[in-house]
């Protein structure tokens, strides 16, 4: 969930700072700064504990079987200390990409119709269950999944799929429900939310101007869309894709409850797989020995280092798509 | 192209982007739908006070359960309310040098941080020094899962008092930090509240943190130290379990975890609403 509050605009204030000015000697004004200073950082000591804590148990799984191999090595079999991490990053991957395929459409439309197309007293209508959306807690999101989607993808979606695109090894095997296809749609209907509210957001930012050019050069409204306003907007929407792919690799309990928690590699989507935060969920709090422990939280690690960077390369792009045109639009 | 075909390429657009809002809220009134209807019959006065019964035994409820989300949460507000609230007071006050940019961008990239990374982390923090999973160790996750929403929405709020109001109260000769405690913050309040009710509720509908920090305890809890129950990791041990009675109480604890969450997050909207006025 992202409440818009954490990536609204904010106001540039180019207010004078009193507290500069304030006199040397003054005692409590000066404990009340270094307060405020502390408790300031006390976000960033909050980031580098998260660091170190992750590095300091999931190095000597690391170490032990090495970085390359731990990543590469599909057998995790912590009663033999065998530690191969590829089943969940292959799970984790290929149920997020699922999950974007899936949301990316419906997100980027239904932000354009209720921007471009709809009445603006829709808009503020529909922003109410599109909140309710992003709030449900994903463990509701599991429950409903394991009872409602798992059964319904089973029979009829599944079939219907290996029916008629099963020349795809992506659509062959029983259809059993749980596995990647299930939890990849869970995710999208998680992440959907986040991806629609930050591109309505952007789309807002795209200056009228431009449309009414479009339009008064006689473009029909889709052309003005697709011409004017989302070259406009495209940097921002592609970082709004990344905010919601970096929900949809740490989505834990909604994953686990739908993924069937097989750790293979499997073609099919309708295999059962598993992902990163499925198996540290499944597994942490009764980890056979300090080696598996630590193998699972430099799992976390990894699922840490990539969200990070994801975020940070999303939070640039959206940043610059407010700032002016489409400049960083490839 | 024809401008009739141009026409139509509008006309289907528009349709599928229309039909885009239909397939977005199919899977929300399908769930909402579902869990009351599933839930409804499982809650009574019982099921929110009694402790969980074992399986095939009628009766029981999660009355611990909920009793240890409110604590753990309570455990999180205690740490994590200063800390992001005082950050954002910095931020807003004097965050506009680098140190306030990098703190600003920090707690941005935390709002992005996995919860089950975070449970991780106190597990290292918390667990493995005291040697048992505990109500503190929840707490401790969930507060370093408020921080950074906290500190940004703080952050808004201040910066929405009115300059005037700060300069009028330095100008009577009140010190910067009887200003920032009185004033502006004293403004803000309502807003702050606001914000801390939604973090709250975020809060309340996190598992992953909780699985292997608080774990999970079949009976009432009130220590700190102790392994303690949380409706999120009932309603996941329920789900996953291959009993139809559980299965049921699930659905009933899904159903009350959702009005809790939902009315903490109304009651913050209210609160927000009527501080307008």
């Amino acid at each position: 969930m992202l409440p818009a509050s954490e990536i609204a605009v904010r106001q540039p204030e180019p207010a004078p700072e009193p507290a500069a000015g304030s006199p040397p000697g003054n005692v409590p004004d000066r404990a009340w700064a270094v307060l405020l200073t502390v408790l300031g950082l006390g976000v960033v000591v909050t980031a580098a504990l998260i660091v170190a804590e992750l590095t300091r148990i999931g190095a000597p799984a690391l170490g032990h079987a090495g970085v390359k191999d731990f990543v590469t090595n599909t057998t995790w079999d912590p009663t033999r200390d065998l530690f191969g991490a590829a089943p969940y990053i292959y799970g984790t991957l290929v149920t997020s990409g699922v999950a974007l395929l899936v949301a990316l459409p419906i997100s980027v439309g239904l932000a354009l119709f209720l921007t471009e197309m709809a009445p603006p007293a829709l808009r503020s209508i529909v922003s109410f269950p599109i909140a309710l959306l992003a709030g449900i807690p994903s463990v509701v999101y599991g429950l409903w999944g394991l009872f409602v989607l798992v059964p319904i993808l089973r029979n009829p979606i599944e079939p219907f799929l290996s029916r008629t695109l099963g020349f795809l090894p992506l659509f062959q095997g029983a259809p059993i429900g749980l596995g990647y296809l299930a939890a990849g749609v869970i995710l999208a209907i998680m992440i959907l939310p986040t991806i629609t509210s930050i591109s309505i957001e952007v789309l807002q930012t795209v200056p009228g101007s431009l449309r009414e050019a479009a339009l008064a050069l006689g473009a029909t409204r889709w052309e003005a869309i697709r011409l004017a306003v989302v070259p406009y907007a495209r940097a921002g929407i592609v970082g709004a894709t990344m905010l919601g792919l970096g929900r949809a690799l740490g989505e834990t309990m909604a994953v686990t409850m739908v993924i069937g928690n097989s750790p293979t590699i499997r073609a099919s989507l309708f295999a059962p797989g598993y992902s990163l935060p499925a198996v540290i969920a499944n597994e942490f709090a009764e980890a056979a020995g300090d080696m598996h422990t630590s193998a699972l939280a430099a799992l976390g690690l990894i699922l840490f280092a990539v969200t990070v960077g994801l975020n940070i390369a999303a939070r640039i792009l959206v940043r610059m798509s407010r700032r002016g045109p489409a400049r960083v639009a490839a | 192209m024809t401008l009739t075909a141009r026409r139509a390429a509008n006309g289907i657009m528009t349709g599928l982007c229309g039909l885009a809002l239909v397939v977005a809220l199919i899977p929300l009134v399908s769930l909402l739908w579902l869990v009351i209807s599933n839930g409804i019959h499982g809650l009574s006065l019982d099921f929110f006070t009694a402790l969980p019964a074992p399986v095939g035994e009628t009766g029981g409820g999660v009355g611990n359960a909920l009793a240890g989300t409110l604590y753990i949460v309570g455990v999180a507000c205690l740490i994590g309310v200063p800390i992001g609230v005082g950050a954002g007071v910095f931020l807003a006050e004097r965050g506009d040098g680098q140190l306030g940019d990098a703190i600003r961008f920090t707690a941005e990239v935390l709002s992005g941080v996995p919860s089950i990374v975070v449970g991780i982390v106190a597990y290292g923090m918390v667990v493995l020094p005291m040697r048992r999973f505990s109500a503190l160790a929840g707490g401790v996750a969930l507060a370093v899962l408020m921080v950074p929403t906290l500190a940004r929405s703080t952050e808004e709020l201040v910066r929405l008092v009115p300059q005037s109001l700060r300069e009028a109260s330095l100008a009577l000769g009140v010190p910067q930090w009887r200003t920032s405690l009185k004033v502006i913050l004293r403004t803000a309040l309502g807003g702050i509240m606001t914000a801390i009710l939604l973090a709250v509720a975020r809060a309340a509908g996190e598992t992953a943190p909780l699985l292997f920090t608080s774990l999970n305890n079949q009976y009432w809890n009130w220590r700190a130290d102790q392994p303690t129950a949380s409706l999120t990791v009932q309603i996941f041990n329920y789900a996953v379990s291959p009993y139809k009675d559980w299965h049921d109480k699930a659905w009933s604890a899904a159903l009350v975890l959702l009005l809790l969450v939902g009315a903490l997050s109304m009651a913050g909207r209210l609160l927000s609403r009527s501080r307008l006025r």
